[in-house]
């Protein structure tokens, strides 16, 4: 997995609350048996009109917008289905790190597994990084994983909380599967006392 | 020995490993596979040299992508981007030596529906599936929830996922309900009530009289929407119902294994001094036949309600409200009775079994539809023949509806089966996203009791004024 350690760049503000994984990557790409190539749908139904024009209002469409690394967004982000090609469509369009009020459940999961930060912060710290990111393409916003930071372009600094375990796999790194495996023996005897305790299973 | 709650009974007897941040691998005892979050796990597992640690307890059924029409079996009667899925997930199954249920076995079905049918889903398992409506199984009592493609490589490839546990929350619906309210009513109701971050970070266990009261489709229609809810899971504590829903089905304990299963299950409740991070408690009969106007599964009224205006809420919601009524095309103050719809779909997960379709055939009797297209895709084929043999089939289609094979279809709309843009639905599942049901369609959630009463009438309407 990509590592996370900081990031300075462009945020695009998207201030809509419960933004769903329908939203960000509609069924119709989910066909795919791949994890790449998808950037170009992110926001599908949002981003392109009926003919596959690019819908000039939308954000990602905005010049200053194009490059944007982080999002800015509303409460309960990434709310709705499971599917990973939610972040892999975020991480395919380059987006490395979503800032929302709130995230849901499995996709804030789901990030940390492709090398994306997803930060919770409170409203208030949200609606004054919304306002840095409608400055557009000047208004730079720095995340420093290790410190916990998120850093406005006029330096206004917030810190954000975040699973010491999650933080650790991020800033190196780490495969989890890998991690897991090391504990082989545990899952084993974990294994045959179930089969006693619980031989129907 | 400290009071517990059932979450936290299922939790603590499958904790494999635990860390010291409280980081644990949790042993996963059935988990469930489909065509779509699935390949690129097994690929995963492929380049990485891996096997599937359990494939007995691995069971895999093709759902969302397949056409429910007749002559699937042959791929070329697939888009041939579902059926490379599809067959990836024959081949994957066959590769793995996990258990397969192929769209031609009559088993197959929407894999919610196939676990506990066919007895693999039982009391105080962890179930998981790359799927978030997983938490349908909750309905057993297991602790069951939906996870990303990365997860389900990490359980083919160790059988644990890496977890911290949730907050409890304990969701009471007390008394009885009122002719003409549902499951779905019960389950839409409390997102109405909590919104849909309202659950995020809890496991929810639905407790009351009105949940007892439920039989085990019930259950599983209210624990299937925990998700839109926001939480993990949802449980309910298993009974003399659970019990004689799951005896004798193929994989469920038999002899001197299922006594002992029994003794175990009936261990599973919460302790009455347990600790609830959350309790919200709403009255049965306070509960009527509602319906969704937005495009959010919180936004839910009664059906004797108006359309409201954005006006009415407050912070992020006013926007969103703007937006959805402009995506929906509904003027505020409009009576939700007078909208009129051109599609009506009963199936999914949420309410694709039997019950439901009786439910819904009860209001068909003798009548016909006035919309423009109406169908029934039965969450699994044992479900389909048993509509068949009961007579429901022969009553839907009289009334003008298709009746299809089983699968997703029209819930999420990843085969064929797709609403045209403005296209207004009354449907049966879970989701009333943008575009969920098929570009610049329309849906509005509600019972299958209510979706046939739309049927039958062309407009949303009062169930009540049908029975
Ligand atoms: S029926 Fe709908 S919600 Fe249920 S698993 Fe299929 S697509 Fe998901």
């Amino acid at each position: 997995m990509d590592k996370f350690t900081t990031l300075t760049g462009i945020a695009a503000p998207m201030p809509l609350v419960n933004v769903d994984t329908d939203m960000i990557i509609p069924k119709q790409f989910l066909k795919t048996i791949k994890r790449s190539g998808l950037g170009v749908n992110l926001f599908d139904e949002m981003r392109y009109d009926q003919d596959g024009n690019e819908i000039p209002d939308f954000v990602l469409n905005q010049p200053q917008y194009r490059e944007a690394e982080i999002l800015v967004a509303g409460d309960n982000f990434g709310c709705g289905s499971s599917r990973e090609h939610a972040p892999w469509a975020i991480k395919d369009f380059g987006i490395r790190c979503v800032i929302a009020p709130s995230f849901a459940d499995i996709f804030y999961n789901n990030c940390f597994k492709n090398g994306i930060l997803p930060i919770a912060l409170p409203q208030e710290a949200v609606d004054v990084l919304m306002k840095d990111a409608e400055k557009g393409a000047n208004a730079r916003v720095t995340v420093d994983l290790e410190a916990q930071t998120v850093t406005t372009s006029d330096g206004e600094v917030f810190t954000f909380e975040l699973d010491s375990f999650k933080k650790h796999c991020l800033l190196n790194g780490l495969d989890d599967i890998g991690l897991t495996m090391e504990k082989a023996a545990s899952i084993d005897t974990f294994e045959a006392q179930a089969a006693q305790a619980r031989p129907w299973v | 020995m400290s009071p517990k709650t059932l979450y936290d009974k299922i939790w603590d007897a499958h904790v494999a490993h635990e860390d010291e941040d409280g980081t644990c691998l949790l042993y996963i005892d059935r988990h469930l596979v489909h065509e779509v979050t699935s390949p690129q796990a097994f690929e995963g597992l492929r380049m990485a040299g891996r096997s599937v640690r359990a494939p007995d307890k691995t069971i895999a059924v093709p759902d969302h992508n397949v056409p429910t029409t007749p002559g699937r079996e042959d791929p070329k009667n697939m888009t041939e981007d579902s059926a490379i899925q599809v067959a990836a997930l024959d081949k994957n199954a066959k590769d793995f030596g996990i258990h397969y249920y192929p769209v031609s076995d009559i088993r197959q079905g929407i894999v919610h529906i196939v676990g506990p049918e066919q007895g693999w889903t039982l009391p105080g398992m962890t179930v998981v599936c790359g799927d978030s409506h997983t938490a349908t199984h909750g309905a057993f009592g297991a602790l069951a929830h939906g996870i990303g493609t990365s997860e389900v490589e990490h359980v083919l490839a160790t059988q644990t996922l890496i977890q911290k546990k949730s907050k409890n929350m304990k969701v009471e619906i007390t008394g009885k309900l009122r002719p003409g309210v549902t499951a779905k009513d019960i389950t839409l109701s409390v997102i109405g009530k909590t919104g849909t971050a309202g659950g995020t970070g809890y496991v929810i266990e639905y407790c009351g009289e009105a949940i007892r009261d439920l039989s085990m489709e019930g259950r599983m229609t209210v624990c299937n929407m925990a998700i839109e809810g926001g939480a993990r899971a949802g449980l309910i504590a298993p009974d003399e119902k659970t019990f004689e829903y799951v005896k004798g089905r193929p994989h469920a304990p038999k002899g001197a294994q299922w006594e002992a299963a029994l003794a175990w299950w009936k261990t599973l409740y919460s302790d009455d001094d347990a600790h609830w991070d959350k309790v919200i408690t709403i009255k049965g009969e306070d509960i009527a036949p509602v319906v969704t106007w937005g495009t959010s599964p919180e936004d839910v009224l009664p059906i004797t309600d108006v359309v409201p205006s954005p006006d009415s809420f407050t912070g992020g919601k006013v926007g969103a409200a703007k937006r959805s009524l402009d995506y929906m095309g509904l003027e505020p103050g409009t009576p939700l009775s007078e909208i009129e719809i051109d599609t009506v779909f009963i199936g999914s997960c949420t309410n694709g079994r039997i019950e439901d379709l009786r439910a819904a055939a009860e209001i068909l009797k003798g009548k016909k539809i006035a919309v423009k297209r109406a169908m029934v895709v039965p969450g699994s084929g044992l479900v389909r023949a048993q509509a068949e043999e009961e007579g429901l089939a022969d009553i839907f289609r009289d009334a003008g509806f298709e009746w299809r094979l089983a699968g997703c279809s029209m819930c999420l709309a990843m085969n064929p089966d797709q609403l045209q843009p403005g296209e207004r639905c009354a449907a049966t599942s879970n989701r009333n996203f943008e575009g969920r049901q098929g570009r610049g369609g329309r849906t509005h959630l509600m019972s299958p009791a209510m979706a046939a009463a739309a049927a039958v009438t062309g407009k949303l309407t009062d169930v009540r004024e049908l029975m």
